[in-house]
């Protein structure tokens, strides 16, 4: 994206990065978080979980910006993200 | 003092520091006391809404690691019946008095009966045990409060305390003695690591520790059928279980629970069963008829649950017979019939409740006995 | 495959569930259905004890019966499941009997408005130092689905096959004009302000409600031509955020706008603040 002017800190703005977990057995098929993600990374897999239902994957991994919805929305505790950075040694 | 005073200031001798009441007439002395005494020793009385929320409320105290009471009357005992139920299911120690007043229904509040006996056996729902007393005089009443608080706290299980409106609005010499000379106890505390405690793996006497809340051992307390964790578990081996447990740690204690006073068993021929008011008519009617020449013996129910069976099967073994006199037209009589099972006979000097029975009534029934 | 689901949650390369620590995992999955709101409401719930920075071990959570009920089942703190519409009731005494504990109420809106009504009206008007949660799923989901007192006028229900005959409560309003010191509603698409609120609701002394709208996909929503994520979609397309608006205002009826918000929040002295200032002796 080209800005017509750019913004005096647009060197300092870091946009964070999330990585998403899913529990996979735990999941029963709501599909809230696929609905729901604002950046629109999750689908329903093929797979089926221990249950029988589809858990959600994640499509596009490097979009996802760490806002902690799918996390928030979903009912289950089987879905949820973690900040990147913390997760990688400086410089990796 | 009066007995529904006495019964009070026992509570308070006990160890009691939480009572949620709801007035209802005879036992609103017990609530109007506590709610005077009560904050004066550091204690919380709370009038709640209505007689359900009065005895959730005293569950939710002693969770909290109170000693808790409620005082009611008929109508107000049948509403706190299925939390009688959660209070058993959960091993949650506290004291509910009932002053008995004659029923069903609203019947006579400012007179007394003693026709809630089944009811304080059966009334919630489900198979248990419980164990119930019955004072005879507003003395009794102070002692056996103290007791109901101990063997509440031992067995971690409700106790009833089935008193009656003569009794509560009785007035009576009562002496208190001093704190030191009052045995009190607590519930069994857990020790160990808190991250491996089982709310429900017993100890000796088949009761398990209790943790208050807030001591960190997060505990999960639920009315469903539970395993020792405390978790619900819908089967039906967790069922037997339970309800092994449940009821045998009362069962297998009754040698402790249960508590009789004898008069002339010994010689006796035709014995007399009463408990609460009634024992003192039975009393002045066994002393007439010795009087008399009629060898009458007086066993007194001062526990009336778990019931005395054993002692009054082996009575029928070698009496002629039992009498019961009760202010209801036959609910402990059954049970004496059950243990006597037919040995020998069982009368009932019984009455629908409003006003005691006079010891000519008991005569008669005793000389027909004979 | 993603390297998203491998290795495992927990494991030494990646950190837990941020909840994991406060729920009973031997208890996941839970018994709640496919869509249903409670999990949502209850999740947020235990992120807000935990930001909220209060003694998690001082903390009690207490339900009633019903799908809500069950939720003391999976906190892992001191919690207790009580009798039908009583836990009110049984968490006034568990506050009474140690005031340091923090006592959050978590159950549905059959359990404490239809046969617990009486003892949330009268905790509001001691004002208890109680935190309220009331999953309003418009329903009694946990018998199959049945008319509660919350269920919207001409809804269907199987206990009413041609339509709901009757008119819901207002349960903001009825907190209000009961006296709660703290009011909001939230639905469980609003996940951030409901964690707020509860948070807020928490650290508040004095007696809190919030009404959390959550769908109840399985039993109201199949009868009512609705389905987990439309209800969702009505959350987010009928709703508007108005706080400090007239609790007369809150009816909660879909097919006009349901107004979100907090509505209350002012001080009054506690029922122990009070009890200790007028009953106990000075010292």
């Amino acid at each position: 994206m080209e800005f017509w002017r750019v913004p005096l800190d647009a060197q300092a703005i870091e946009i964070s990065r999330g990585e998403v977990h899913v529990i996979e057995d735990r999941c029963k098929g709501c599909g809230y978080c696929i609905e729901f993600c604002p950046r629109g990374i999750l689908a329903f897999s093929a797979r089926f979980n221990k249950k029988g239902y589809h858990p959600p994957e994640v499509l596009q991994p490097k979009s996802c910006v760490n806002c902690h919805y799918c996390e928030i929305i979903c009912p289950e505790f089987a879905i949820y993200s973690v900040d990147l950075s913390s997760l990688q040694p400086p410089g990796l | 003092m009066t007995g529904d005073e006495a019964c009070a200031e026992g509570a308070l001798a006990a160890g009691c520091r939480f009572f949620g009441g709801y007035p209802i007439t005879p036992a609103t002395e017990i609530a109007e006391h506590m709610a005077e005494r009560l904050p004066q020793l550091g204690g919380t009385f709370i009038q709640m809404e209505d007689e359900i929320a009065a005895i959730a409320s005293v569950l939710g105290a002693a969770w909290a690691g109170q000693k808790g009471m409620t005082a009611t009357s008929g109508p107000g005992f049948s509403l706190m019946m299925e939390n009688v139920g959660l209070a058993v299911c959960t091993e949650t120690p506290c004291v509910i008095v009932n002053v008995q007043r004659a029923g069903p229904s609203t019947g006579l509040p400012t007179m007394g009966a003693q026709a809630d006996m089944m009811q304080a056996r059966w009334g919630s729902h489900g198979h248990y045990e419980i164990i119930a007393l019955a004072p005879s005089s507003a003395q009794e009443i102070f002692y056996q409060t103290i007791t109901a608080f101990n063997l509440s706290e031992r067995y971690r299980t409700p106790v009833f305390i089935m008193t009656d409106e003569i009794i509560g609005h009785m007035s009576e010499k009562v002496i208190i003695p001093a704190a030191d000379r009052i045995q009190t106890e607590w519930r069994p505390k857990p020790s160990g690591r808190k991250d491996r405690f089982l709310l429900y793996k017993p100890g000796k006497n088949g009761v398990a520790p209790m943790p208050a809340a807030g001591e960190g051992y997060n505990v999960h307390v639920t009315g469903l059928t539970h395993d020792e964790r405390g978790y619900p578990e819908m089967s039906v081996d967790t069922q037997a279980q339970m309800m092994d447990r449940l009821c045998r740690k009362i069962l297998d204690n009754r040698d402790d629970i249960i508590m009789t006073e004898s008069h002339h068993l010994d010689d006796a021929e035709i014995v007399l069963v009463s408990y609460g008011i009634s024992s003192r008519t039975s009393m002045a009617a066994m002393q007439q008829a010795r009087a008399m020449g009629l060898k009458v013996g007086f066993l007194r129910l001062i526990t009336v649950w778990p019931f005395a069976e054993a002692q009054i099967s082996a009575l029928a073994e070698r009496v002629k017979g039992f009498v019961t006199v009760e202010m209801n037209l036959g609910q402990i009589h059954l049970e004496v019939m059950r243990a006597a099972n037919g040995k020998v006979p069982c009368h009932l000097v019984g009455h629908p409740g409003g006003t005691i029975i006079a010891p000519d009534q008991v005569i008669a029934t005793l000389k027909e006995a004979f | 495959m993603q390297a998203a689901t491998t290795p495992r949650a927990g494991s030494a390369l990646v950190p837990e569930h941020p909840l994991e620590d406060l729920i009973r995992s031997d208890r996941i999955p839970h018994i709640w259905c496919p869509g249903c709101g409670i999990g949502t409401a209850f999740a947020a719930t235990l992120t807000a004890m935990k930001s909220s920075g209060i003694d998690l071990h001082k903390t009690c959570m207490v339900s009633g019966i019903g799908c809500s009920g069950r939720a003391a089942g999976y906190v892992k703190l001191d919690s207790f499941h009580t009798t039908h519409g009583r836990a009110i009731p049984f968490a006034t005494g568990l506050k009474l009997g140690n005031p340091e504990l923090n006592v959050v109420v978590f159950s549905g809106d059959g359990d404490l408005f239809a046969i617990g009504g009486n003892h949330f009206i009268h905790a509001a008007r001691r004002n208890m130092d109680l935190t309220v949660i009331c999953l309003n799923n418009l329903n009694y989901g946990m018998t199959g689905g049945q008319v509660a007192a919350t269920t919207p006028h001409l809804a269907r229900t199987t206990t009413t096959p041609s339509g709901n005959p009757d008119a819901p409560f207002n349960l903001p309003l009825l907190a209000w004009a009961s006296g709660a010191t703290y009011v909001a509603r939230w639905t469980v698409l609003h996940t951030r302000e409901l964690t707020e609120s509860i948070q807020k609701a928490i650290t508040k002394s004095g007696f809190s409600f919030i009404e959390v709208l959550g769908p109840c996909p399985i039993n109201y929503g199949r009868r009512n031509r609705e389905k987990a994520l439309q209800t969702l979609k009505l959350y987010r397309e009928r709703t508007i955020i108005r706080n400090h608006a007239d609790p007369s205002d809150l009816d909660v009826d879909f097919t006009k706008q349901v107004i979100l918000g907090e509505f209350v929040d002012k001080e009054r002295p506690t029922c122990i603040e009070n009890y200790d200032k007028t009953c106990r002796l000075p010292e």
